[in-house]
């Protein structure tokens, strides 16, 4: 293409103003493949370059996690209940820290799903624009917070109102983590739900109130329809956000490897295990490896969290406002 | 001179504001029962806003206020314990653009008899279809009921809306172009139903197009600049218009 129009200068010179022009004119075209040349492989390169580290990272991972399943067979390491790494003989059994994880993430959607999707619906049926507006900022400096910074929220106020208030053991526990994590992922869910509702057709809702539909009428049978696969993927975006925390679940969750009985148990997530274990873990050891393969069952959950919203937000779209 | 009966809705000095902005003044106009009254004017004269507040959809858009009377039926539309969902029942309405719910033919029509409270699935079906005939698109979806809406032409959309309407068996029927983002076929399908609704409905009609004004209605009402300049029975307006202003838009002289 640019070589076509630097020809076309050419000529076009040529036959306007005589030979020097012409070669000037050559520069510029070669000056402006070159040019396009290199911009093109710059950005090739930039994108390769997260491929290559995104799949260098699945090579280390794997290679280093797949490593303990040579000294402790499968079974055993999904469904062990018992997580003692450091003992002698160790034992690698992470069936309580899976379960740990998904404790967690279940009840904190509980607790966001609710609160999100209700925000989302407030926002684009109910509010005016000023409180909108507001309620907007407020949902976007949640997201903001550091989640060390709602940890600590969860340790020094949570957990201790909550010990005393229900006179139990501990106040760091499933509920504790799950409130904090659902802080934590309610702004995701808002701000998805609310771009999915913002998408349904005007049209259609006007079409709604003209039949005579009341406001909560046309939302539960026309709004919340048609955003039902975007607020179905802020769901599971939130819940997948909540399942890889990590900062919150360290500090808030109570670090017992144990099989919950209780929703006010302490509980041990797998990010928490990995990041509270790590720095202690020999290099090259089973406990390092089976912290690994830990990383890769975390991996593999997200995945699929991530597919299923994927897979949500394009099977279920619904086809835009009236095509002519 | 009509008797009173015959006019189903009568307007009395009608300003409208959007924030501060005066769209319309003073109108007075009186529909009409069982003709086809058409609203004609340029782009923003303030037609479809007044069609729109003949059913409170204006009350949808925050920061508008009315003043004056909408009498429907001896009942002023704006008085405040009017339930505008009750007004809209009673007075349905086509929009500009077809625009169909995301759903089945079936579902589209059976909408809002089931707001109603009507779950018989007997009775939906006996409405679905003599809604879908009255307004003439029941031959051609007849054996897709259970097609998505959105699988139809642009025209069969809004005929299909135009069924949904008249599932509520409204009193009036308020048009806003109904026919402006449609071929000149489906135009013509869409006139002729007009035609044919009439004996059992009202109907007030936007229209940017004269020709189809004069087409369909019996009276015309010429909005210019917020203002209604002129109504009458549509044949004398066009023919031998009182105002200035109508004459010029008539004729072609602006718009």
């Amino acid at each position: 293409m640019t070589l076509t129009m630097g020809e076309g200068d050419v000529q076009m010179s040529t036959l306007s103003a005589g030979g020097n022009h012409a070669s000037e004119s050559t520069t510029r075209g070669v000056e402006l493949k070159v040019q396009e040349g290199i911009s093109k492989y710059f950005f090739l390169a930039a994108a390769s370059t997260s491929l290559l580290v995104m799949a260098l990272i699945m090579i280390f991972l794997f290679r280093e996690g797949l490593a303990i399943f040579g000294k402790v067979n499968a079974v055993s390491f999904f469904f062990g209940k018992a997580w003692y790494p450091t003992y002698d003989p160790p034992e690698f059994g992470i069936l309580a820290l899976i379960v740990g994880s998904v404790s967690v993430t279940l009840f904190s959607s509980l607790v966001a799903i609710p609160l999100g999707v209700g925000t989302a619906l407030y926002l684009s049926v109910l509010a005016g624009p000023t409180v909108r507006e507001y309620v907007k900022a407020a949902v976007e400096l949640l997201a903001s917070l550091p989640s060390v910074v709602l940890g600590f929220l969860g340790m020094v106020v949570i957990a201790p109102t909550m010990q005393e208030l229900l006179d139990i053991p501990t106040g760091l526990n499933i509920v504790s983590a799950s409130i904090v994590l659902a802080i934590m992922a309610i702004p995701t869910i808002t701000s998805i739900s609310e771009d999915a509702l913002y998408a349904v057709p005007r049209d259609n809702l006007e079409a709604s109130y003209a039949l005579g539909a009341t406001r909560w009428e046309t939302m539960s049978r026309i709004l919340v329809p048609g955003a039902l696969s975007g607020i179905g993927t802020a769901v599971i975006l939130g819940m997948s956000r909540a399942m890889g925390e990590t900062m919150v679940v360290l500090m808030v969750a109570g670090g017992a490897a144990q099989i919950p009985s209780s929703l006010f148990d302490s509980v041990r997530p797998m990010p928490a295990s990995i990041a509270a274990e790590m720095g202690e873990a020999p290099f090259g050891g089973e406990h390092y490896h089976a912290l690994f393969a830990i990383g890769i069952v975390l991996f593999l959950m997200t995945l699929v969290f991530n597919l299923v919203a994927t897979y949500i937000s394009t099977r279920f779209q619904q086809k835009g406002a009236s095509t002519l | 001179m009509v008797a009173t009966s015959d006019i189903v809705i009568e307007v009395r000095d009608l300003d409208f504001y959007y924030g501060d902005i005066k769209a319309l003044r003073g109108v007075s106009l009186n529909i009409k029962r069982n003709q086809v009254t058409a609203l004609i004017g340029p782009s923003g004269c303030g037609k479809s806003t007044f069609l729109r507040l003949l059913n409170r959809m204006n009350d949808l858009i925050p920061g508008t206020r009315v003043e004056g009377q909408v009498m429907f039926e001896g009942q002023n539309l704006y008085d405040e314990d009017v339930n505008p969902v009750d007004i809209r029942r009673r007075i349905g309405m086509v929009f500009q653009k077809p625009n169909p719910f995301p759903k089945s033919i079936f579902n589209n029509v059976a909408y809002g008899p089931r707001l109603t409270g009507i779950k018989d699935k007997k009775k939906l079906d006996e409405l679905v279809v003599r809604s879908l005939k009255q307004a003439a698109i029941w031959e051609e979806v007849k054996n897709s009921l259970d097609k998505s809406a959105l699988s139809l032409s642009g025209g069969q959309q809004q005929r299909l809306c135009i069924a949904r309407a008249l599932a509520m068996a409204p009193e009036v029927l308020l048009m806003d172009e109904p026919t402006s983002a449609l071929d000149p076929i489906a135009t013509s399908r869409i006139e002729e139903l007009v035609e044919v609704l009439k004996k059992d409905y009202t109907v007030v009609i936007v229209t940017h197009n004269m020709q189809q004004a004069a087409r369909v209605s019996d009276d015309t009402a010429f909005f210019y600049m917020g203002e209604m300049v002129e109504m009458g029975n549509t044949e004398r307006l066009f023919t031998k218009p009182e105002k200035q202003q109508t004459e010029h838009y008539i004729t072609g002289r602006f718009g």
